[in-house]
């Protein structure tokens, strides 16, 4: 993920600077393309030696890494882009990569292809080709073909086809030197041309009478593009920019009146038959497939009666035991208690006791809301534990395939909420990070999805740090936990169904492509942890000092105590004590911040089973953390937050309200 | 076997009748009249013949001869349109006793004339309909383990459209169903979707028995 993400065409479309070619005129780019899930990050990785999340997972790449590599004494700058089915593209994760395609001047392009699907992804080598790109064909994943008794002639390939074609295992480093060494021979083929049909064809002709010509797009791919895409052509394109748009429609509507589908379509459609015969020289494919022990446990896994009892052992032993009891249990313990009570604070407070004379600066650095003893602590003590132990069960998760079948086993659960299927990842992810899982529901398709997927996150979903100290607090009180679990729950359902109602917008449709199921990697995952660390802590680390340095400069002008007071009435009223306001301003700044607050009441023995329960319900409801609030409103505009804010806190006060008065009317002792 | 004069007539009053055409010229009527009224196919009412069920029947019968010749004669053929018309008056005559519907075998089941008036169906169309009906089928009524080759995407929504094409769902692409439940699962190639029931629904399929 964004750990290694330099530079973003975002998606509002500002092209990467001009001056930056400019500069490096002598660097070569080479660009990595291909459908989600067949390598290209793997790959990515192997020819850059940088690292970038891989998982079997489609769709993680959602921003673009770049990194570089040395061939022959030259530096060349490779960059990873997200998948993409075909030129014209649907998503915004898959514009990225066309129209970086469209806009940037690329010396080589890696078309990458799982090889046992050949069939399906060699249409968009024949549109490289068709655009004049220099494009290099990439099998990768060729062990996988094999070990299926796929015959591909890669000989042969590359005769049809007038380009490089090499065989690749990303993930053992297969073939890659081979590849290396095509990478400076790279240029554009000569394309054998595909009939689109005579409507088609008559518009193309009329459209490329309109276009200038270019350097680097054939004018026949671009006046298809445009046939394609009138709607939707960014101002960025510049080619696109001379041709007069009323014209073009007319064009594309008379082409459509004698079409029974799009054009996109029927292109489709001829690029395939071209595919077909050119796959029936050079591919050989084995009779019939034996089913595998590994299809066998797939189709296990989207049994519903199967799956649902598989989620909650992964639930299980993944979350509950794993993070909740060794990352915030064992590890927690040992740092916390042993690591930081023991040696560190009392080292800083006797260093701060020595050297520092103002009793205001002492308390920056060495007191109760210290930037070391609360900031750090924290940080390292109980969040590093934590959401490290969740990112490697996240990354074994996301690396064996399991997801997507969840997705698919929950999709008509989701669709009640106004979801579909693929919000499983943001949401399961947002148990580890919601800041982070707020940024991936980018990967959903429609605004109404990527809004409703954020405000629950915001509202409902705990974080592993918040999660994690839930648990902790809650360790000794099973039933307080269970009416929490129910509670949250519950809130999760209701918001979900009326934001389905309320929030305008496309109906969500479901479709996604399922993995098969592989064994994790040990190598890849643990680099897939340590990147998203990596960025939690770049990301957070930063919050976590800011935090300590507001909460203190609160305190010094009395701004805090202030807040807190204004609190304590709504606390009380929801039968809490004075010192829980403290957690819940804190969780605004950190959610966990909050959550450990009421740990440290808890160990002080203040609060009874009942008002543990009602503290975590309200808390895990409450207001998101600050940086989950920046990426929301960069997500999801400055209006839908706002507005989002004033519900999470009248809900998440009333429930704890409801809570609270219910377990008192039933005389319940948790 | 009916008169070719009669069948004329019951012809006429078929298009006249059903078709809302010209009621038949007099020499026509005056022609066919007499063995229509005693074959029980017509009868007099206030100085016009109306047709009767089997009338109905066999009027209908004619017509669809006579637009089948036609499309007979101009499509495989090749007669001028001129001479169009006037052969086909003597041909539908013809193609009697199972002749029409090898015919209409030979020509597809046409469902309109060369002028573009409809051609009454006939035993053959309905079979080849259903036939038809029960071989392509959309992917949500398959049950799983069935395999097939996509026929076609009943469905204008570009992005839908977009969304199969990539996942390779494209006519004569083979598909086999996995799942349909909790959402429809199936193969396409190597690799495996899942995809709920709006989009299951616009994927037709030619299953293989």
């Amino acid at each position: 993920m964004p750990a290694s993400a330099i530079s973003r065409t975002s998606i509002g479309g500002k092209p990467l600077k001009t001056e930056q070619h400019k500069k490096d005129v002598s660097l070569r780019k080479v660009l990595l393309v291909g459908s989600p899930n067949v390598g290209k990050s793997a790959l990515f990785n192997r020819l850059t030696g940088r690292y970038v999340t891989v998982s079997n997972y489609p769709g993680t790449t959602i921003e673009l890494s770049k990194g570089y590599a040395e061939i022959t004494h030259r530096k060349v700058e490779i960059i990873d882009t997200p998948g993409m089915y075909s030129l014209s593209a649907i998503t915004d994760e898959e514009k990225v990569a066309a129209d970086l395609l469209l806009t940037e001047q690329v010396d080589v392009v890696m078309h990458v292809i799982d090889a046992k699907n050949i069939e399906r992804m060699l249409g968009l080598t024949l549109q490289l080709i068709e655009a004049g790109l220099p494009v290099i064909l990439v099998l990768n994943m060729a062990d996988e073909a094999r070990r299926l008794g796929i015959k591909i002639d890669a000989g042969r390939l590359k005769q049809i086809l007038g380009i490089a074609v090499v065989e690749t295992v990303a993930t053992t480093g297969e073939g890659v030197k081979k590849l290396i060494g095509r990478i400076s021979h790279a240029k554009p083929a000569e394309p054998s041309r595909i009939y689109y049909g005579g409507p088609i064809e008559k518009s193309i002709a009329v459209v490329t009478q309109q276009l200038q010509p270019h350097e680097k797009l054939s004018t026949r791919t671009r006046a298809l593009l445009l046939l394609q895409q009138v709607q939707t052509i960014n101002d960025t394109i510049d080619w696109a920019q001379t041709i007069d748009k009323d014209y073009l429609r007319r064009v594309v509507h008379n082409c459509l009146s004698q079409l029974e589908h799009s054009v996109h379509y029927h292109v489709t459609v001829a690029i395939q038959g071209e595919v077909n015969r050119i796959i029936k020289e050079s591919v050989l494919f084995p009779d019939s497939s034996s089913r595998h022990f590994r299809e066998r446990l797939s189709r296990f896994c989207m049994q519903p009666l199967a799956g649902l009892p598989m989620l909650f052992l992964v639930m299980y032993f993944g979350i509950y035991k794993f993070v909740g009891g060794f990352g915030a249990g064992t590890v927690v313990d040992f740092l916390e208690a042993t690591v930081f009570e023991t040696y560190v604070n009392p080292f800083v407070v006797n260093i701060c006791d020595a050297i520092i004379p103002w009793p205001a600066i002492y308390d920056l650095f060495a007191g109760e809301y210290g930037v070391i003893t609360l900031g750090i602590r924290y940080a390292i003590a109980i969040v590093l534990p934590i959401v490290g132990t969740f990112f490697i069960a996240f990354s074994i998760l996301e690396d064996s395939g399991y997801l997507p079948r969840l997705a698919m086993l929950i999709d008509r659960v989701f669709k009640k909420l106004g979801l579909n299927g693929r919000a499983v990842i943001p949401i399961v992810l947002g148990f580890g990070c919601d800041t982070m899982a707020t940024m991936v529901t980018r990967t959903l398709e429609t605004k109404r999805e990527k809004i409703i997927a954020s405000v629950l996150l915001a509202l409902v979903i705990p974080c592993s740090a918040q999660f994690g100290v839930i648990l902790g607090l809650l360790a000794g009180h099973p039933y307080a936990l269970m009416a929490w679990a129910l509670f949250v729950g519950t809130v999760f359902v209701l918001a979900g169904t009326f934001m389905a109602r309320l929030v305008p917008g496309e109906k969500p449709s479901f479709y996604m492509e399922l993995p098969p199921l592989r064994f994790p990697r040990p190598g890849n995952v643990v680099v897939k942890t340590y990147s998203r660390m990596v960025w939690y802590f770049k990301e957070i680390l930063p919050l976590f000092i800011l935090a300590s340095i507001l909460i203190w400069a609160g305190q010094i002008t009395g701004l805090f105590q202030f807040l807190v007071r204004s609190l304590e009435p709504v606390v009380n009223a929801i039968g809490l004590p004075d010192g829980a306001a403290v957690a819940f301003l804190f969780g605004f700044f950190r959610r966990d911040y909050g959550a450990a607050g009421l740990y440290d009441l808890q160990k002080d023995g203040l609060l009874s089973g009942n008002q543990l329960a009602v503290a975590a319900i309200t808390l895990t409801l409450f207001l998101p953390c600050i940086a989950q609030f920046l990426v929301f409103k960069k997500e999801c505009g400055l209006k839908v937050v706002l507005i989002t804010s004033v519900c999470i806190c009248i809900v998440a006060f009333t429930v704890g309200f409801i809570a609270n008065s219910l377990f008192n009317i039933m005389g319940l002792v948790l | 076997m009916i008169a070719p004069e009669v069948e004329e007539l019951l012809e006429n009053l078929y298009v006249h009748e059903a078709e809302n055409g010209r009621y038949p010229p007099r020499e026509i009527v005056e022609k066919g009249a007499q063995g229509a009224v005693s074959l029980k196919l017509a009868v007099l009412e206030e100085q016009k013949y109306k047709l009767t069920d089997a009338g109905m029947q066999a009027g209908q019968n004619v017509l669809r001869r006579h637009r089948l010749a036609e499309r007979l004669l101009q499509d495989v053929l090749a007669v001028g349109p001129g001479h169009v018309e006037e052969d086909a008056c003597l041909f539908e005559h013809v193609l009697q006793h199972g002749v029409d519907e090898k015919v209409c075998i030979l020509l597809g089941h046409p469902t309109n004339c060369p002028h573009g008036k409809p051609i009454p169906p006939g035993q053959c169309c309905k079979k080849a309909q259903d036939a038809l009906m029960k071989e392509v089928r959309p992917l949500c009524d398959a049950k799983p383990e069935s395999e097939g080759t996509v026929a076609y995407l009943s469905t204008k929504d570009t992005r839908q459209v977009q969304k199969l094409v990539a996942m390779g769902i494209l006519p004569g692409a083979g598909i086999k169903v996995i799942r349909q439940f909790p959402s429809y699962v199936f193969q396409v190639g190597y690799s495996q979707f899942a995809v709920d029931r709006p989009l299951a629904e616009v994927i037709y399929v030619r299953w293989k028995q």
